[in-house]
């Protein structure tokens, strides 16, 4: 099991900078999402960590070694891809035995016909059809072995593609996407299903993923790429409740955060939507942008009125879009019950706690709010 | 009237447009067939008359095989053709995949010389490559026969044309599992693109086997002779052109050809439809 470590990783290609300096420490036994919106340099990331694409500056080390000039094989990494890459010509076993053929045979008894008829070869494919057994039983594809990936079912190749790559105990697990070519219900089983795998290896994943709902679900410590850059690295937990940057909070979250645009007056007031808030800031005045998430949106009372546009009802929750008044502004608000959502064109007035708001300055940086001295002591301001 | 318009004119011309071109392209078989089912006299008669009235296809069949050594003739085309399709897989498919998947310096040069290598017809370089071959003292043999072709520009165009879609994530597996770049040319790429290996190998097989220029100008040797060398070496015996046994013995020659084609007409078509060359 391993340790990676990136310090300062950049990649380019053809001049344009598609890793700007990355710093990531992976721990050992870490389930680590790299998260980002398409285009942000993560598979490329994953890709640098693999060897497949060379670094044009900085440095991978693995279990403390540098990484740099040892070929993708010999990294002892193995890689799950979006499109699962199975060989096609190859039965299901014969996919999840290559690792092994490629690293236990040597290239005479790979050879086709004269290698088969070697002793030597038939004793080392007695273990690897073991090994390969053990692997099938464990992820429950034993009945699938003789098929061609193109008689199987996405999840199915799915499950090959992971058995190829646990077969050769790996030192840490890379994964590109994988679940990005399944329809939604396979999506949300396999996401159990990997969580139990990281728990059962104990080893490092690395997964990529451009849907934070996988990130949030499944890993220890996510880490949100932005345009080639790495924003912010935490738990899950910290990710979305404590986004230090703008792009991070719109990001992170199944619904996209409320975003008000606001301003930090001259006595450090804050104001949304030219409405003054009992709360203020001690960074310097000037515009400024509020986010709340759906669910910390009050609906009822508040110093914000609107009407409803649209009410989308999912069942066990709701979600209503707000246009507010006398502005271009929708807010979208959650409804715990949805028996009681309101008719559209309704007049909803709204409002939110002050600890649901986050405040990030012009540049989309986060910003500290605190209460307005006078107002401490009320123990939760509903403003 | 009703009958008028149940017959519709377009389909009729159409069809009519259809069958002339079928029977021009026809024509030179049926003749071929006809004749080679002649005796002597008839094939000389003044009248014409496409079934035999005495049918004589056995006795040009035996004179043509006594004539000359057809056998030998078959396969010396089967060793040409073999080899050079051979040669060229084993030169085109390592090529091709460096020009699809690998990035290097000058690659795209590279690749633009291939498409221009396509533009050059053989007869343009016939001249300087059989000078290099007398140098090399290797004219009248199999080696002149396969050497200049072994290098197909074709073959490297059309294979790079079809690695370009397989997918580079099943080349990084194969990089992750161990598997050197020459052995993804030969265990992943080279299955991946069998229909494309077919398709190449009809036009290669097809090409080399009815060649009449290129071994014309190399050979001197009788053994050596390949199949469309034997049939025309018939035309030239000083007692008058035999056409039954001629005409016998291009069908013999043929014949390995339209059986192959049958045999593999399902995957000839795949591999002209994959590749979207006609």
């Amino acid at each position: 099991m391993a340790r990676i470590e990136l310090s300062a990783v950049r990649k380019s290609f053809d001049g344009t900078e598609i890793l700007k300096g990355v710093d990531l420490r992976i721990e050992d036994g870490e389930f680590i999402s790299l998260v980002g919106p398409s285009g942000c340099g993560k598979s490329t990331l994953l890709r640098v960590i693999a060897g497949l694409e060379p670094q044009s500056a900085g440095e991978v080390r693995i279990d403390g070694v540098a990484a740099d000039a040892i070929r993708p094989s010999a990294r002892n990494l193995a890689m799950v891809f979006q499109s699962y890459a199975l060989y096609p010509h190859l039965s299901a076993f014969d996919n999840i035995a290559v690792p092994l053929r490629m690293r236990r045979l040597s290239a005479v008894e790979r050879l086709p016909f004269v290698g088969a008829l070697l002793p030597s070869r038939r004793r080392k494919e007695r273990g690897i059809r073991e090994d390969v057994a053990k692997v099938a039983e464990q992820l429950e594809i034993a009945h699938l072995l003789g098929r061609k990936p193109a008689q199987l079912s996405g999840g199915q190749r799915q499950r090959i593609a992971v058995g190829r790559a646990i077969v050769r105990q790996p030192v840490a697990f890379l994964f590109d996407e994988p679940l990005s070519n399944l329809d939604a219900k396979l999506r949300v089983h396999m996401r159990a299903e990997l969580a139990q795998l990281h728990r059962r290896l104990n080893a490092t994943f690395v997964y990529v993923t451009h849907d934070q709902a996988e990130a949030m679900t499944m890993s220890s410590r996510i880490a949100v790429m932005i345009g080639g850059e790495l924003v912010q690295v935490g738990t899950p937990t910290d990710i979305y409740d404590n986004p230090r940057d703008i792009r991070v909070a719109e990001f992170v979250g199944s619904r996209k955060i409320n975003i008000l645009p606001g301003r930090i007056r001259e006595d450090g007031r804050i104001e949304a939507l030219g409405v003054a808030l009992r709360f203020a800031s001690a960074a310097s005045a000037g515009p400024c942008r509020i986010g709340v998430r759906p669910e910390r949106i009050e609906l009822g009372s508040g110093p914000f009125s609107g009407h409803v546009v649209h009410a989308e009802n999912m069942g066990s929750e709701a979600f209503l879009h707000l246009a507010v008044n006398g502005s271009d502004v929708r807010v979208v608000a959650r409804i715990d019950d949805p028996r009681r959502l309101p008719s559209i064109a309704t007049q909803v007035s709204f409002g939110f706690a002050m600890d649901a708001v986050r405040a990030f300055n012009a540049d989309g940086k986060r910003i500290e709010v605190e209460f307005e001295h006078t107002e401490r002591v009320r123990e939760r301001a509903i403003v | 009237m009703k009958t008028l318009r149940a017959i519709p004119l377009w389909p009729v011309i159409r069809h009519l447009l259809l069958i002339a071109g079928a029977v021009v392209l026809l024509a030179p078989f049926i003749w071929m067939i006809s004749t080679a089912s002649k005796p002597p006299e008839e094939v000389f008669s003044s009248e014409l008359h496409l079934i035999p009235h005495h049918f004589a296809l056995w006795d040009n069949l035996k004179i043509a095989f006594a004539k000359a050594n057809l056998w030998r003739f078959l396969l010396n085309g089967v060793i040409v053709t073999v080899s050079i399709f051979v040669l060229q897989v084993l030169i085109a498919l390592p090529a091709a995949y460096a020009l699809a998947k690998l990035r290097f310096l000058g690659r795209d040069t590279l690749f633009a010389l291939v498409l221009f290598g396509i533009l050059i017809p053989p007869q343009a370089t016939a001249i300087p490559v059989f000078l290099l071959l007398h140098k090399l003292g290797l004219l009248d043999s199999y080696a002149a026969l396969v050497l200049p072709f072994t290098i197909s520009v074709f073959g490297i165009f059309l294979m790079r044309q079809f690695f370009k879609s397989v997918p580079d994530d099943l080349v990084d597996a194969a990089r992750m599992d161990g598997i050197s770049e020459f052995g993804i040319v030969w265990r992943v790429m080279l299955p991946a693109a069998i229909p494309a290996v077919t398709a190449f190998g009809i036009f290669s097989v097809v090409a080399h086997w009815n060649d009449y220029f290129w071994p014309l100008i190399v050979l001197n040797s009788e053994q050596l002779r390949t199949p469309p060398l034997a049939v025309a070496h018939f035309r030239n015996n000083e007692a008058g052109t035999n056409y039954g046994p001629l005409m016998a013995a291009a069908m013999v020659i043929i014949a390995p050809l339209l059986i192959a084609f049958l045999l593999a007409q399902r995957r000839f078509i795949e591999g002209i439809t994959l590749t979207g060359i006609k």
